[in-house]
């Protein structure tokens, strides 16, 4: 189904007033900008993570519940390697690449023999297990105790007019969109990358050019699990999260709720999406006075739930038809 | 010139319907060879059992190599360009994309192969930045036998690339597959309604009843049989 040509710019035209509402917002007030960006450093976060489970969803149809477990997993790993000794930034570049093993591996031992022989259920209950067990593995390795993860950003405050910025969150908002965005030029401008994109779009067609496609599988897991460590190393060096076994259950949810409502089969859709809920939960936190951090949680289902009944297919999905 | 593609009694089936039952065929290197048959005789499933998209038993080789067990990525590995029916493109994908695709199990520089398509569908040069999906279906087919090129096959296995087109487009096609075939020596299986045009542009042909091989011949002599012209072509 083709949108119409009016409705197609109702999405940018929201999007460009939200913009502005921000930014007229921030020039107004140095609380509501300062309460803005955290909000973005927030997205930001959830954006990570919501781009790893569009990755997946967009080759298997499957969300992986899972995806959020590996991220603290491999966020326990960092702070593993940094305790051995390791400094910060070695240790994060180490922890990419180790998630990158760990996500090509569960796949190929746990999802690929379930895959072969049954549908998105079987796949979608598989990942559930894996998501206990990964959290699990991670309270017999480490232990339930929280750990102190050391922050990549010294605690310094830029002052703009008035406004203070935390370099931690300027930070986080920096290294989650240049993940993303790193990840984007390798799928649009590598032989490998088209090649995953292809496997998603067209599994059958591309087996006859002649790409393996259970392995562009493997490797899209292998992706998302080095998205999901960006998001947890990110998420724990936040002052208001813990590293603990269950660090990023409530952030899979930020994020899954941010993937629905930018169409789940859209990486830009799913980093507005975050950027968008990172900074409405911020702002409702800080300006509306019952709200709790209790309430931010569901405020994210109320997200995901009007999104699914007025507009199915996101911000920028495209509705389909499909063949029963 | 050597065999280059040799069927001997090859079954195929989708679950419990058996497609195909004992077919064997041959295709010689540089040949075009037409496989002929009503709707449902096993024409597509042989192209199928070929490149390995459908479960199959028997002897299948390539130049003398097994494809037995292959599945189609290693197929295409060999030197197999299937380009199915209904095109077969990524329409989500640009058709720049789509060629790149194509060169996807090459090794090395691609430059010349992008000349090369370009000689025979000069038209795709400037429309290499458009989703493929918008394109016409004429031009969406010639998308998909470009990307075959782009493999450089020693075998072409082609399904039905007149289906649903204007009889010019058709004849476009049909004229770059014999241009092909003169000038690389690519080989061609190719599977189409039109018995007519099929005759024109094949060397030999089979024809396909009910899964299995009920005929088979130069192009002359098929054509020149009444009987199995009528009953059997329809013209």
């Amino acid at each position: 189904m083709r949108a119409r040509p009016s409705s197609r710019w109702i999405v940018p035209l929201v999007l460009v007033g939200i913009g502005l509402f921000l930014v007229i917002g921030s020039l107004d007030s140095a609380l509501f900008a300062q309460q803005t960006v955290s909000g973005l450093a927030n997205g930001g976060i959830y954006a990570s993570l919501a781009v790893a489970l569009v990755l997946i969803y967009r080759a298997t149809e499957v969300i992986n519940f899972a995806q959020g477990a590996i991220a603290t997993f491999t966020t326990y790993i960092a702070w593993q390697l940094i305790d051995w000794g390791l400094s910060y930034w070695p240790a994060f570049v180490a922890t990419l690449a180790i998630a990158f093993v760990v996500g090509f591996v569960l796949e190929l031992v746990a999802i690929r023999p379930v895959e072969r022989r049954g549908n998105q259920l079987t796949v979608v209950i598989a990942a559930i297990g894996l998501l206990i067990l990964v959290e699990g593995a991670i309270g017999w390795i480490w232990g339930n105790n929280i750990k102190f993860m050391p922050a990549p950003f010294p605690s310094h405050i830029y002052n703009v007019g008035g406004v203070a910025f935390s370099r931690q969150d300027l930070g986080t908002i920096a290294i989650s969109i240049a993940s993303v965005l790193v990840l984007w030029l390798f799928f649009q401008f590598t032989k490998v990358g088209l090649a995953m994109r292809a496997a998603a779009v067209r599994p059958d067609a591309a087996r006859l050019v002649g790409v393996r496609v259970s392995w562009m599988l493997s490797l899209g897991w292998g992706l998302a699990a080095v998205l999901g460590a960006v998001a947890g190393m990110m998420a724990a060096a936040s002052p208001s999260v813990l590293l603990q076994p269950s660090m990023m259950d409530g952030i899979l949810i930020y994020a899954f709720a941010a993937a629905v409502l930018g169409g789940l089969e859209s990486a830009a859709g799913a980093v507005v999406g975050a950027l968008l809920i990172g900074v409405t939960l911020n702002l409702l936190a800080s300006y509306v006075s019952w709200v709790t951090p209790q309430l931010l949680l569901p405020a994210a289902f109320v997200i995901m739930l009007v999104v699914l009944l007025v507009k199915p297919s996101g911000l920028f999905g495209h509705a389909r038809v499909r063949k029963v | 010139m050597g065999v280059l593609l040799a069927l001997s009694g090859v079954d195929a089936r989708y679950g419990p319907v058996q497609a195909l039952r004992g077919v064997s065929l041959t295709v010689d290197e540089g040949e075009i060879v037409a496989l002929l048959g009503a709707n449902g005789a096993g024409k597509t499933t042989t192209l199928r059992a070929v490149s390995g998209t459908v479960r199959r038993s028997g002897t299948l080789e390539l130049a003398g190599r097994p494809l037995g067990r292959r599945g189609p990525e290693a197929t295409a590995r060999l030197g197999v360009a299937h380009v199915p029916e209904g095109r077969g493109t990524f329409s989500e994908l640009t058709v720049w994309e789509n060629l790149r695709l194509g060169a996807y199990i090459r090794r090395g520089s691609t430059k010349d192969d992008f000349a090369r398509v370009a000689r025979y569908f000069p038209w795709l040069e400037e429309r290499r930045a458009q989703q493929a999906g918008t394109l016409s279906g004429g031009e969406q087919q010639m998308l998909a036998l470009a990307r075959a090129v782009m493999q450089r096959p020693r075998l072409l296995l082609l399904d039905e690339p007149s289906l649903g087109l204007a009889p010019l487009v058709v004849a476009e096609i049909f004229r770059i597959v014999r241009e092909l075939n003169e000038r690389e020596g690519t080989a061609v299986l190719l599977v189409e309604q039109n018995a007519r045009t099929s005759l024109e542009t094949a060397s030999r042909a089979y024809v396909l009843e009910v899964g299995a091989v009920a005929f088979s011949g130069t192009s002359e002599e098929l054509a020149r049989e009444d009987t199995i012209r009528r009953s059997y072509l329809g013209y």
